[in-house]
C-alpha cells in the first residue's frame, strides 16, 4: 500500500472487480419463463393454448364452485337460492351426507361403528405401512379383523370370538410345528382351525344375536363409500397371500401344481371383472350347498380376491424372475429347504421389486369395486346413481354428485400411489 | 435340490414320503390331486343338486328361440324376432367395435400425452400429468357415467334445431350433436361398379392397399438408388400422387355423395347415428385409457439412455432423423408390449357398457337374455368363453410381436 504514492502508474487494480449481477433478462423468474415457458414459437404457440385452456377451465368452474349453496332440500329450493345465477347445489351432499358414506339401509343409531371401525383401520394399517412404528402395534393389527367385523355387522360377540380362537390355536400349532417340518405344521393349523371352528360355531346359540350389546346388520344394508372401502381392504388384504401362492405355484416344479396356477392365473385375467361379478351374482350360489345362504357380500368377496390374486400373482412372478440365480442357489447351499428359502431369502427381495406392481394392482382393483353398482349393490356409484337421482328432490344433480364421488376416489387414489413411491425411495437399499 | 452321490438301498419306508427329496414333490402332487378331484365333485356335486332342485338343466337350446328385444346399435340386420344367438353376435361385433374405435383413439391421446409430458414447456408438462393423475386415479366407471351425462344432459335435443330461430345448429352444416346421438354424414356411392355396398367398400380397400403397397416399392427403390449413387430421389411428390389418384379416380367413378343428416319433423334422419352409449363408452375408454399409454410412453422414452441420443448427434443426424431412426426403434420395443396389454384392457372394459345401455356381448347375452331366460351358468360361461378368446389371440399377437422385436443375440 505505502508504494502506491510512489508509484508513477496512475492506477493498478489491487483487486477483483465484484460480479455484477446478471441482466434482468437472465436471471429470476424472467430467465426461468423464457426458458421454460417461451423458448422457441412452438413453445409459446404452445403456452398460450395451455393458458387458455387453463383460463377456459377456471372460468366455467370457478363460479360455478364458489356459488355453491350448501344448505337447501331439494334442487328447486337449490336453484330459489341461486335465482338465476349459475352454482353449485352442493346440498345434495350435506343432506345425503349419509347416504353416500354409509348406504340408505344402515341404521342411524349405529353411525359410530363404521366411524370407529375406520379410525381404527388407521391405526392398525399404520404399522404395516409406516415400520419405523413399533412392531408391538402389530399385535392390534392381527386382532383388527376381528374387532372390525364385531363393530360393522354387530351381532353376537361369540362369532369374532371364535373365530379369533380358531386362528390363534392355529397359530400356536404352526409355531410348535411348523419349526421341524413347514408342511406339518402348516396342514396342522389348518386342521385345529377347522376344528376349533366347528366346534364353536357348533355351541354359539342360533338366537345369539338377540340382545346383543351391538345390534345385529346384515350385510345387504352395508353400502356407501364404506363399503367401496370394505370391498377395497378386504380383498386386497386377502389376495395378498393368494397371490404369493399362486406366484409361487406357477413357479413350482411340480407339474401339476404349476398348470393348476397357470390356467387359474391366466383364465382370471382373461375375463373382466363384470363377468366375474356376474358369476358372483347369478351363478356362485348354485355351487354352494342346497340349503345353505351365504349373502352376497361374501359372494362378491370371493370372487374380487380370486381377480385381484391373479393380477397380483403376475406382479410378484415378475419380481421372482428378476431375482438373479445365485439369491436361489445360496439359499441351496446354506442347507435351507424351499420353505425357508423363500421366507428368509427369497421372497424379502421379490416383495421389495413387486411392491410399486402390487400398489398399482390395489389402486385399480379400489377402483374397480365401483363395478358392483352393476350387480346392483349400492356402493357410492350405486347410491348416486339409484337412491339420489332417482328422488324426487334431487334428480338431475349430476355434477356434484358426480364430482364428489370422482374426488373421493382420487384422493385415496393418488394417496396410495403418493404413498408407494415414498415407500420405493425408503426401501432402495441398493447404491447407485 | 440335494444330490446324494451314493442313494441309499434302504427298504422304502413310509416318512420317506415326505422327507425324501426324491418321493416329496410326488407325495405332494398326488395330495393336490385328491384335494382338487374332492373339490370338484363336491362344487359339481352342489351344482346338480341345485340345478335338480330348481328344475333346469344344461342347455343351449335356447340361442335359438326368438329374443324378443331391440337393440338400437347394431352392425348386421337384427330384429325382436331374431333369436338370443343373434343378439349375442351383434353384442359381439359392437364389442369389438368399441374396443377398435378406443384403441385408436386412446393411442392418439396417450402419445400426443406422453410425448408432451417430456416438453421443455413447464406449464404443458404439468397439464399433462395433472391429466394423466386424474384421469389414472378416477375408476372408468365414473368417467364413462359422467361423459354419458355430457351426452344426455348437457347436448340439446332435436327440438332446439327447429323453427325459425333455432336455439342449435348444425356443426358446419354436416354434424348434428342431440342427446340422442350424434349424426355424421354418411358416404355413398350413387352408380357403384357392385350391386351390394359391402363390395364397393371392398374394392375402396382394396385399391388404398394397392397404394400402400406401391409406395413401399417407391421407397425401396429410392433406397437402393441412394445406396448406389448416394443421392436419394424425391419420392414425396410421387408418393402423394400414387395415393391420391387411384382413390379419387375410383370415388369419381363410383359417383361419392354424403348423406348429410337433415332435421325431419321430430328427430334426425339420414346420415350415420352414433349412439350417446357408443360415444360414451368410447371417449371414456378412449381418454382413461390414454392417461396410462401416456405414461407407457414417457417411460419407453425415458428409457432410451441420453447417450444414443448425442450420439446419433455426434453422427450429424438431425433432430428428426435421431427420433425416426434411432430413439423411437428402440423405444418401441419398451412400449409395445404394455401398450398391447392396454389394449387387453380396453377390450375387458368395454363389458362397463353394461352401465349406460350399449348393447354390447355383456349386455346382451348377459344381460338382457340372462335375464328373460334365467340360464344364468349358460349365458355366463358364453360369456367368459368370448373375452377368454379375445383375450388368448391378443396375447398371442404380442407375443409374436416380442418374438419379433427381441433383441438378437449370438
Amino acid at each position: 500500500m505505502a508504494d502506491q504514492t510512489t508509484n508513477p502508474i496512475a492506477f493498478v487494480a489491487d483487486g477483483t472487480i465484484p460480479p455484477s449481477p446478471p441482466p434482468a433478462s437472465q436471471t429470476g423468474i424472467i430467465k426461468w419463463m423464457r426458458e421454460n415457458l417461451f423458448s422457441g414459437v412452438t413453445n409459446t404457440i404452445l403456452t398460450v393454448l395451455s393458458l387458455m385452456l387453463i383460463y377456459v377451465l377456471l372460468r366455467n368452474t370457478l363460479p360455478w364452485i364458489l356459488n355453491g349453496v350448501w344448505n337447501a332440500d331439494s334442487l328447486a329450493q337449490c336453484r330459489e337460492i341461486l335465482d338465476g345465477k349459475t352454482g353449485a347445489c352442493f346440498a345434495v351432499l350435506t343432506e345425503r351426507w349419509h347416504q353416500l358414506i354409509y348406504g340408505f339401509k344402515y341404521p342411524d343409531d349405529a353411525y359410530w361403528r363404521p366411524n370407529l371401525a375406520f379410525v381404527l383401520m388407521l391405526v392398525a394399517a399404520a404399522p404395516v405401512l409406516f415400520f419405523d412404528l413399533p412392531r408391538k402395534m402389530l399385535l392390534f393389527t392381527a386382532l383388527y379383523p376381528f374387532v372390525a367385523f364385531w363393530l360393522i355387522w354387530g351381532g353376537a360377540i361369540m362369532v369374532p370370538v371364535v373365530a379369533l380362537l380358531g386362528c390363534v390355536a392355529a397359530g400356536a400349532v404352526f409355531q410348535k410345528f411348523g419349526r421341524n417340518s413347514f408342511a406339518t405344521g402348516f396342514f396342522g393349523a389348518i386342521i385345529v382351525a377347522l376344528v376349533v371352528w366347528n366346534v364353536g360355531g357348533a355351541l354359539i346359540p342360533e338366537d345369539a344375536n338377540e340382545g346383543a350389546m351391538l345390534s345385529a346388520v346384515p350385510s345387504r344394508d352395508l353400502g356407501g363409500f364404506m363399503l367401496n372401502l370394505m370391498l377395497g381392504v378386504t380383498c386386497v388384504s386377502l389376495s395378498l397371500p393368494l397371490g404369493i401362492a399362486l406366484a409361487l405355484g406357477r413357479q413350482s416344479d411340480m407339474p401339476l401344481i404349476k398348470w393348476v396356477c397357470v390356467i387359474f392365473i391366466e383364465f382370471i385375467r382373461g375375463v373382466p371383472l363384470i363377468t366375474l361379478l356376474f358369476v358372483a351374482s347369478v351363478m356362485l350360489a348354485y355351487f354352494f350347498p342346497p340349503d345353505s345362504t351365504v349373502d352376497l357380500f361374501l359372494r362378491v368377496v370371493i370372487m374380487i380376491t380370486m381377480f385381484s390374486a391373479a393380477y397380483i400373482a403376475e406382479v410378484i412372478r415378475g419380481g421372482l424372475a428378476a431375482l438373479p440365480r445365485g439369491q436361489y442357489e445360496a439359499a441351496d447351499s446354506l442347507g435351507l429347504d424351499y420353505p425357508q428359502a423363500m421366507r428368509l431369502i427369497i421372497l424379502p427381495q421379490a416383495l421389495k421389486i413387486s411392491i410399486p406392481g402390487i400398489v398399482n394392482v390395489a389402486v385399480g382393483l379400489f377402483k374397480d369395486t365401483t363395478l358392483v353398482s352393476v350387480i346392483s349393490m349400492f356402493d357410492l356409484v350405486g347410491m348416486i346413481r339409484g337412491p339420489i337421482l332417482a328422488s324426487t328432490e334431487w334428480n338431475g344433480v349430476y355434477w356434484e354428485l358426480l364430482g364428489f364421488a370422482a374426488l373421493l376416489f382420487f384422493v385415496v387414489c393418488y394417496g396410495i400411489s403418493q404413498y408407494s413411491q415414498w415407500l420405493e425411495r425408503r426401501l432402495a437399499t441398493d447404491h447407485h | 435340490m440335494s444330490t446324494m452321490t451314493d442313494p441309499p438301498k434302504a427298504d422304502f419306508r413310509l416318512s420317506m414320503l415326505i422327507n425324501d427329496t426324491r418321493y416329496r414333490s410326488l407325495t405332494f402332487q398326488v395330495i393336490a390331486a385328491i384335494v382338487i378331484a374332492l373339490s370338484i365333485w363336491y362344487l359339481g356335486n352342489n351344482l346338480i343338486q341345485n340345478l335338480r332342485a330348481a328344475g333346469l338343466n344344461i342347455s343351449y337350446a335356447f340361442l335359438g328361440d326368438s329374443s324378443g328385444y331391440d337393440i338400437n346399435q347394431r352392425l348386421i340386420e337384427y330384429d325382436s324376432q331374431s333369436s338370443h344367438g343373434r343378439a349375442a353376435v351383434v353384442g359381439i361385433l359392437n364389442t369389438l367395435l368399441v374396443a377398435f374405435l378406443a384403441c385408436i383413439t386412446a393411442t392418439i391421446f396417450g402419445v400426443i400425452a406422453g410425448v408432451l409430458r417430456l416438453s421443455n414447456n413447464w406449464l404443458v408438462s404439468k397439464l399433462m400429468a395433472v391429466y394423466v393423475e386424474i384421469f389414472r386415479n378416477i375408476p372408468v366407471l365414473i368417467w364413462i357415467i359422467i361423459i354419458f351425462t355430457i351426452m344426455t344432459a348437457v347436448l340439446p335435443g332435436p327440438r332446439a334445431f327447429r323453427g325459425d330461430n333455432p336455439t342449435s345448429s348444425m356443426l358446419f352444416d354436416l354434424f348434428a350433436f342431440t342427446n340422442r346421438g350424434v349424426y355424421v354424414p354418411r358416404p355413398e356411392f350413387a352408380h357403384g361398379l357392385f350391386g351390394p355396398a359391402v363390395l364397393n367398400w371392398i374394392l375402396v380397400l382394396a385399391v388404398l392397399v394397392g397404394s400402400w403397397f406401391a409406395t413401399r416399392e417407391i421407397d425401396k427403390r429410392a433406397t437402393k438408388t441412394q445406396e448406389e449413387t448416394g443421392e436419394r430421389p424425391k419420392t414425396t411428390l410421387l408418393n402423394l400422387a400414387v395415393w391420391l389418384v387411384p382413390f379419387v379416380i375410383l370415388m369419381f367413378l363410383m359417383g361419392l355423395t354424403w348423406n348429410v343428416p337433415e332435421l325431419k319433423g321430430f328427430n334426425f334422419s339420414g346420415g350415420i347415428k352414433v349412439g350417446g352409449p357408443l360415444i360414451a363408452l368410447w371417449f371414456a375408454l378412449s381418454i382413461y385409457t390414454g392417461a396410462f399409454i401416456a405414461e407407457n410412453v414417457r417411460a419407453g422414452i425415458q428409457a432410451i439412455s441420453k447417450g444414443q441420443t448425442e450420439a446419433a448427434a455426434a453422427l450429424g443426424l438431425r433432430p428428426g432423423r435421431i427420433m425416426n431412426l434411432v430413439i423411437l426403434p428402440q423405444a418401441l420395443r419398451v412400449i409395445i408390449p404394455p401398450l398391447i396389454s392396454q389394449y387387453l384392457n380396453i377390450t375387458k372394459n368395454s363389458s362397463l357398457a353394461i352401465a349406460v345401455g350399449y348393447a354390447d356381448i355383456t349386455a346382451t347375452l348377459g344381460g338382457i337374455t340372462l335375464n328373460q331366460t334365467g340360464r344364468a351358468i349358460e349365458c355366463v360361461l358364453l360369456l367368459m368363453l368370448f373375452y377368454l378368446t379375445a383375450s388368448l389371440l391378443i396375447s398371442m399377437v404380442m407375443n409374436i410381436y416380442n418374438a419379433s422385436v427381441k433383441l438378437k443375440e449370438r
